[in-house]
């Protein structure tokens, strides 16, 4: 296909994506308010731990953990959202294809081609996910992070696709980059369930906290599912690290030098290890160690759009 | 206490968390044994983990002279009054600052304190663990009663199907023990001990390498010893008396721009071809290297760091005798390569200094004055400026390369010239001819004897956490009552609960009871 072509079409589906993530975020906000509100009793079992339960009894009574009923129309508004989503998502992957094509390389050479990328991560974790667990209760939270993402990429970083500088041009950018842009899906998706267990946690009879609580998963089960991605993405953001290292040593010739973008990638992985630290000591479960995922989450962006937007370093792509 | 389900993992409680108050004895001794004790807590631990990462943001911010140093000097001249605070609290070099240090140092004392003890009774534990089942076993998340007439035969046929599962069994007076999941234990040590490892490896790069930096012009070379490079560096217990002997010239480097309108004038290829002769006297191999692409010579690296131009001139005093004749390394100053550089001439009467101005695409701007559109050498023009006078070079203090000190000198005239162009001076000074350029690179050499161990120690790290945070490690127990026995079992970490293999276990009980002495339906109870 011609260039020009091939440009145009990328840049088309990543905007239908993003109408078709609009249109996904509305099903979920609708699908979310409409969750039936559950009794004050329930949300007090929800909360509560396991209760000693028995071998042999139904292995679900173990952890009375379902989610609060929907009314049908929700219901259906919430899978339309994820059918949605799922669209979106294929659209989002086939302008990313397009842009690497374009540019005849992967499409990791600069900033717009990592938002891209990310935001496509995110979504994918949350539809991944969602192969497993019914968690159409995040989109409400998940889709407006990921169309924000979108929208930077396409007003703020936008550029023409072109060739890679010398440092980038390396096998390691797609071991490191891949690993790194599937770490910030992970870690977005964990800051934002961390996010709602903060609201869900102790959020009382009444108030719009209650209102949220009503709609959300015990807070325990929240708490839960931000560990385990965590947990889970930790070893992971450690490889991107360290196979940033390896590449750093054989492009400038020490493999840790202290680089603004190393530093704050040491920074997030000291904020997770403190994460994951919080949970096994005592004192530190729960609302604190959900800031700390939210922090993580926090440095983890600010490392990837401050860092090359506001400081000078080696980490500069040119075309940011 | 026995129905807090971690707690059954001994390994797990931190007893030294629990040493609130200092004790109430006086002496320096057991004051020491609690600050020791406080130091090697989980919180303490937390607390500096929070610290160290926030200790390495003004590192990010303030720039470092270790990458930066020109950075730095800026802005010890621009706000001297800021840069002396700065350099006060070791802000110009935070990851070598005491503070900083203080704070890694203290984070794995307390990692080595906390270690050491946990290691040994994990050792302890590895022996004699299962141990044996709670006092109350019914309150654990999952039990089940099988009621049975034969408990011994029950407890003897359950010793079997756990080991048949492959559970680590351990029987005692009435009970049989299961454990899975050891590994998670073991998983967890091999992390910490790793990073105890990376730490140790990146102190042997540093005392035990060396580094250093030269600029190589088209056609030279250089040997690998200290006095040839510009800038050298190395660690306290390196070996710099017999650096490996291996000499390299650069024959051609060329380099590829970006002409479309995205991205103009970046760079896109460098390919540095030199011949490396590995020892004296041995004959000389090509190479083609370039970024992400360092040489591996003994055990050193070649990375190549930079490039720039390196006019050539001629100059020749009155009577056309040749005085200078050299390519002259200029720095580039910006994207563009518009690049500077001086020629001092200390063989002519009077001595001759010039400053010059490289543009590889030259272009004259009505506000800038000269210079250079594009990165490529497309146009190439030199602008010198030309001084007489004393050079400054007998007083005997070093001079820098790239700095002409003009105090004792006189500017005599200002030109600008093309590939080719000679220039007669006025005053019958003499001629300048710039013949054409060269292309130079900049070149690190560096050993760094710690970076495999670190490598390796990352990979066990890696290896080990993920053991540390994937394995599930459970235990279960089977307990023999007056007509029943009792089957239980507890996992460690996010889930205590293990219904699925409780029900494997259960089932397997289950299925031979209901063939020796059929049971009524609710032989599962409740
Ligand atoms: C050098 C910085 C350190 C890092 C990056 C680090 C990292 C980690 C990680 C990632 C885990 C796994 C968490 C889990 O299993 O859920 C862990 C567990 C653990 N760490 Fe550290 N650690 C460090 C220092 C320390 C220190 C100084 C201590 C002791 C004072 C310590 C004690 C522990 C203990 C007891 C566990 C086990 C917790 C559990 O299994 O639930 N760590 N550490």
């Amino acid at each position: 296909m011609e260039s020009e072509a091939l440009a145009q079409l990328s840049n088309a589906l990543v905007y239908s994506s993003m109408f078709v993530l609009a249109l996904a975020m509305l099903a979920f906000a609708a699908s979310f308010a409409g969750r039936r509100t559950k009794a004050p009793a329930e949300v007090e079992a929800n909360v509560a731990q396991p209760v000693p339960a028995t071998v042999g009894a139904a292995p679900e009574s173990v952890q009375p953990e379902t989610l609060p009923a929907e009314d049908p129309a929700g219901r259906r508004i919430g899978n339309i959202g994820m059918a949605l989503s799922w669209l979106a998502w294929f659209l989002l992957l086939g302008g990313v294809i397009a842009r690497g094509l374009w540019a005849e390389r992967v499409p990791w050479g600069n900033m717009y081609e990592f938002s891209l990328t990310s935001a496509l991560a995110v979504l994918g974790v949350f539809l991944g996910v969602s192969v497993w667990r019914d968690v159409r209760w995040l989109g409400v939270i998940i889709i407006p992070l990921v169309l924000l993402t979108l929208g930077l990429a396409v007003t703020v970083l936008y550029t023409e696709a072109s060739q890679l500088v010398p440092a980038l041009q390396s096998y390691w950018l797609i071991i490191h980059v891949s690993t790194a842009i599937v770490c910030g899906g992970a870690f977005t998706f964990a800051a934002s369930v961390a996010g709602l267990y903060l609201i869900a946690d102790g959020a009382g009879e009444s108030g719009w906290r209650a209102r949220w609580a009503q709609r959300l998963p015990a807070a325990q089960r929240l708490d839960r599912m931000a560990y385990r991605t965590i947990a889970f993405t930790f070893p992971l953001w450690t490889f991107a690290v360290v196979s940033g290292a390896i590449w750093a040593e054989s492009a400038w010739g020490r493999y840790w030098g202290w680089d603004p973008k190393e530093t704050w990638a040491f920074i997030t992985w000291v904020a997770y290890a403190a994460y994951l630290h919080a949970r096994s000591t005592a004192g530190w479960r729960g609302r604190r160690a959900a800031w700390l995922a939210i922090a993580g989450a926090g440095i983890f962006w600010f490392n990837y759009f401050g860092v090359n937007l506001l400081f000078s370093g080696l980490h500069s792509y040119s075309g940011v | 206490m026995a129905t807090e389900p971690e707690l059954m993992f001994s390994t797990h409680a931190d007893p030294m968390d629990r040493q609130a108050a200092p004790p109430p004895g006086i002496g320096w001794r057991s004051w020491s044994r609690w600050l020791w004790s406080r130091l090697t807590s989980m919180r303490t631990a937390l607390i500096l983990l929070l610290l160290l990462g926030i200790a390495a943001i003004p590192g990010s911010l303030v720039p470092q002279r270790t990458s930066d140093p020109f950075a730095v000097n800026t802005l010890v001249q621009d706000n001297p009054t800021l840069a002396e605070w700065y350099e006060r609290l070791g802000l110009f070099d935070v990851y070598g600052s005491i503070w900083f240090s203080a704070i890694y140092l203290l984070l794995f004392l307390s990692l080595l304190g906390c270690l050491i003890p946990r290691a040994r009774q994990h050792f302890r534990m590895w022996r004699r663990s299962p141990g044996p089942p709670p006092a109350n076993l019914d309150r654990l998340p999952n039990t089940a009663h099988l009621i049975c007439d034969d408990p011994d035969g029950q407890l003897q046929h359950a010793e079997e199907v756990m080991r048949k599962q492959r559970w680590r069994v351990r029987t005692g007076d009435g009970w049989v023990a299961g454990e899975k999941g050891f590994w998670r234990e073991n998983g967890n040590q091999i992390f910490h001990f790793s990073l105890l490892g990376v730490l140790a490896a990146v102190g042997i790069g540093a005392l035990g390498g060396w580094q250093g930096n030269v600029v190589l012009v088209e056609e030279r070379g250089f040997s690998n010893t200290i006095t040839q490079y510009d800038t050298f560096t190395a660690g306290r217990f390196a070996n710099t008396d017999d650096l490996p002997p291996f000499s390299i010239q650069l024959q051609d480097f060329e380099v590829d721009f970006e002409r479309g309108q995205a991205q103009r004038g970046a760079p896109r290829d460098f390919r540095a071809q030199v011949a490396i002769t590995p020892e004296p006297g041995q004959p000389s191999e090509q190479q083609v290297f370039g970024v992400n692409d360092p040489i591996v010579l003994d055990d050193a690296k070649v990375f190549l760091i930079g490039h720039g131009y390196a006019p050539q001139i001629i100059v020749r005093d009155t009577d056309g005798e040749v005085v200078f004749d050299d390519s002259v390394v200029f720095l580039p100053q910006d994207g563009n390569f518009t690049s500077v550089g001086v020629v001092k001439v200390p063989d002519n009467d009077p001595q001759l200094g010039f400053r010059g101005l490289f543009l590889p695409t030259a272009a004259l701007d009505q506000e800038a004055g000269p210079i250079s559109l594009f990165p490529a050498p497309d146009s190439p023009g030199l602008f010198m400026s030309a001084f007489t006078g004393d050079l400054g070079l007998d007083s005997g203090e070093p001079q820098n390369v790239y700095q002409l000190d003009d105090s004792d000198m006189e500017q005599i005239a200002l030109r600008g010239l093309i590939p080719g162009d000679t220039w007669e001076l006025p005053e019958g000074a003499g001629s300048v001819e710039f013949v054409g350029f060269n292309r130079w690179i900049s070149v690190k050499v560096a050993r760094d004897p710690g970076g495999v161990w670190a490598l390796a120690f990352v990979g066990t790290a890696i290896l080990g956490l993920s053991m540390s945070l994937f394995i599930r490690r459970r235990r279960v127990w089977v307990l023999r009552g007056a007509g029943d026995v009792t089957v239980g079992g507890v996992a460690r970490g996010e889930r205590t609960d293990l219904d699925d293999e409780l029900d494997d276990i259960v089932a397997e009980l289950d299925g031979q009871l209901a063939g020796e002495d059929p049971l009524p339906q609710e032989g599962v109870s409740r």
